[in-house]
């Protein structure tokens, strides 16, 4: 028969000579490339004190943003939760009353505003429908927690530290991303 | 006071002896499974158990801990006084054959020598043998109480393999012995440091290739460890047991480990014998002669652990037929080979 590809090769059913049934040399063989590996540099990167460098583009949680003056950049118009393709963005809108000038930009914002980490994938669709800069995903990624419902993050995990009051904490919280 | 002429020092001695010998035997297994992983780890490129401690020293405590605290089970079918017996079983069968190997030199103390031995007796191999047999019955024994066929199974693999390994192990050392020509592990011993004697591995390397491989198949190290092929048999002989006395089976390995490394470096590697040192020569250094040489055996001891070690993490486990056919084609004929080609040699030498 014809072999299909040209890297078919007969499998050798010779009996064993006693040298070799006695395994020695291949063991010694075997032995030589698991000494070799007792040199080799491990890639083990020690988590707690060593932390992986993300690349410049990595796409981690999700950042409320608001702009220099502290106010929330989201008007709630709800084309993230129509970008998303997990379905994992839930929201409820509500008007801006008298008063609130200083707490949100535009006169409609998010009164609610809820991602589910175990639906989001992590694309990153949201950040590009956003027109007002209202939402983009850090540098860091969802902690683990016991129940499915820590898991639903609502607008006090997701709003980024004001930057008047809490400017320390509102740069370690915006990190390296643009 | 002379009721009975009992030496009380000599029973004082000894006592100290044993319990120093029992607990460094069960510190150094203590520690042969910490090195164990981490020999597998840095073989396999990781970095090991090195969260508890610094590098992870006192994870052998942590697993000691964790294995003393978990809930102990019984099963309602086993046999129960045999299924307590089995652990206990091999674990004394592990720690009785550090009776007999010596340990280095006499040391002198309080006007008296004291030899670093337990007992000197003049069968001392044959004890070691008859010892290490009874090894098995703690894993008989223990397959067998558990009232489980995968037990039962993996228990009578390891009787099968420890029999037939024995033979060939028996075979090897009479070769060792016709040149001896004293069971003694003492006499042993200082024939090799005697000035223009090598160590017996220059005149025996074959019957020591024989005597390692089965030592290896004692132990039930990889590639042997058919009684506990955890994929074939689930785990092995000791699956229905839980807590410490599965700690036991774990640990009487290593303890049987660091054991047969003793025995290999006592009988082949010139016991606590350092090389290119005469040791007759620097009687003047007194008690430090002794201890170098307990420094020079476990030296040795260590490098046998990590070659058993090494080999474990290189090899994967033998086929029960390819088991067999090694013991009983390929190492007997060997080791008879050997035997009769010692002989004719020393007879020979000897006209």
């Amino acid at each position: 028969m014809q072999a299909l590809t040209t890297r078919a090769q007969q499998v050798e059913r010779k009996p064993l000579s006693f040298l070799e049934s006695i395994y020695l040399w291949n063991i010694f063989k075997g032995m030589a490339i698991t000494f070799k590996h007792m040199f080799k540099k491990q890639p083990t990167v020690h988590y707690p004190e060593v932390k992986r460098e993300f690349s410049p583009v990595f796409r981690g949680l999700h950042v409320l943003n608001r702009d220099a003056e502290g106010r929330e950049n989201c008007t709630a118009c709800g084309l993230c939760a129509v970008a998303c393709p997990a379905e994992a963005i839930t929201m409820e809108a509500a008007e801006r009353l008298e008063g609130e000038e200083n707490l949100y930009r535009e006169e409609k914002y998010a009164a609610k505003y809820e991602i589910n980490m175990l639906r989001c994938i992590f694309c990153g669709l949201c950040e590009e429908a956003c027109p007002k800069d209202a939402i983009y995903l850090s540098e860091t990624f969802a902690p683990s927690d016991y129940s499915r419902k820590g898991f639903i993050y609502g607008k006090e995990n997701l709003l980024i530290p004001n930057p008047v009051t809490h400017p320390t904490e509102y740069a370690a919280a915006k990190g390296n991303r643009i | 006071m002379t009721l009975l002429a009992l030496d009380w020092f000599l029973l004082i001695e000894k006592l100290v002896l044993i319990a120093v010998i029992i607990f460094a035997s069960l510190g150094i297994a203590l520690y042969t499974t910490f090195a164990e992983r981490k020999v597998a780890a840095i073989l396999q490129d990781r970095p090991g158990p090195n969260r508890a401690g610094s590098f992870g020293l006192l994870q052998p405590l942590a697993d000691g801990l964790k294995l003393i605290t978990k809930e102990e089970i019984i099963p309602n079918s086993a046999n129960k006084a045999l299924f307590i017996l089995g652990p206990g079983l091999a674990m004394t069968a592990a720690l009785m054959t550090c009776a007999v190997v010596p340990w280095g030199n006499k040391v002198e103390m309080f006007g008296r020598s004291i030899a670093l031995q337990i007992a000197d007796i003049n069968i001392g191999i044959l004890y070691v043998f008859g010892v290490v047999s009874m090894g098995v019955y703690g894993v008989m024994i223990g397959g067998w109480a558990s009232n489980n066929k995968f037990s039962l199974m993996a228990a009578l693999r390891g009787a099968s393999q420890a029999i037939s390994y024995e033979l060939a192990m028996g075979l090897s050392l009479i070769a060792l012995l016709m040149l001896t020509g004293s069971l003694s592990l003492r006499k042993i011993v200082e024939q090799q440091m005697m000035d223009g004697h090598f160590w017996n591995i220059a005149y025996q390397p074959l019957g020591f290739l024989i005597f390692f491989i089965c030592a290896m198949a004692e132990c039930n190290r990889t590639p042997f460890d058919l009684p506990e092929a955890e994929n074939e048999l689930n785990f092995g002989y000791h699956q229905e047991y839980s807590s410490m006395k599965l700690g036991f089976y774990l640990f009487s390995e290593y303890i049987n480990m660091f054991i047969s490394s003793t025995i290999m470096a006592t009988m082949f590697f010139g016991g606590y014998d350092v090389p290119f040192f005469n040791e007759a020569a620097h009687a003047d250094l007194g008690n430090w002669l002794a201890v170098i040489g307990i420094v020079s055996l476990l030296f040795k001891v260590i490098i046998f652990i990590f070659v058993f070690m090494w080999i474990r993490w290189t090899i994967p486990r033998f086929r029960y037929d390819q088991l067999m056919n090694l013991g009983w084609k390929k190492m007997i004929p060997l080791a008879l080979a050997n035997m009769v080609i010692t002989g004719a040699v020393i007879l020979w030498l000897q006209k």
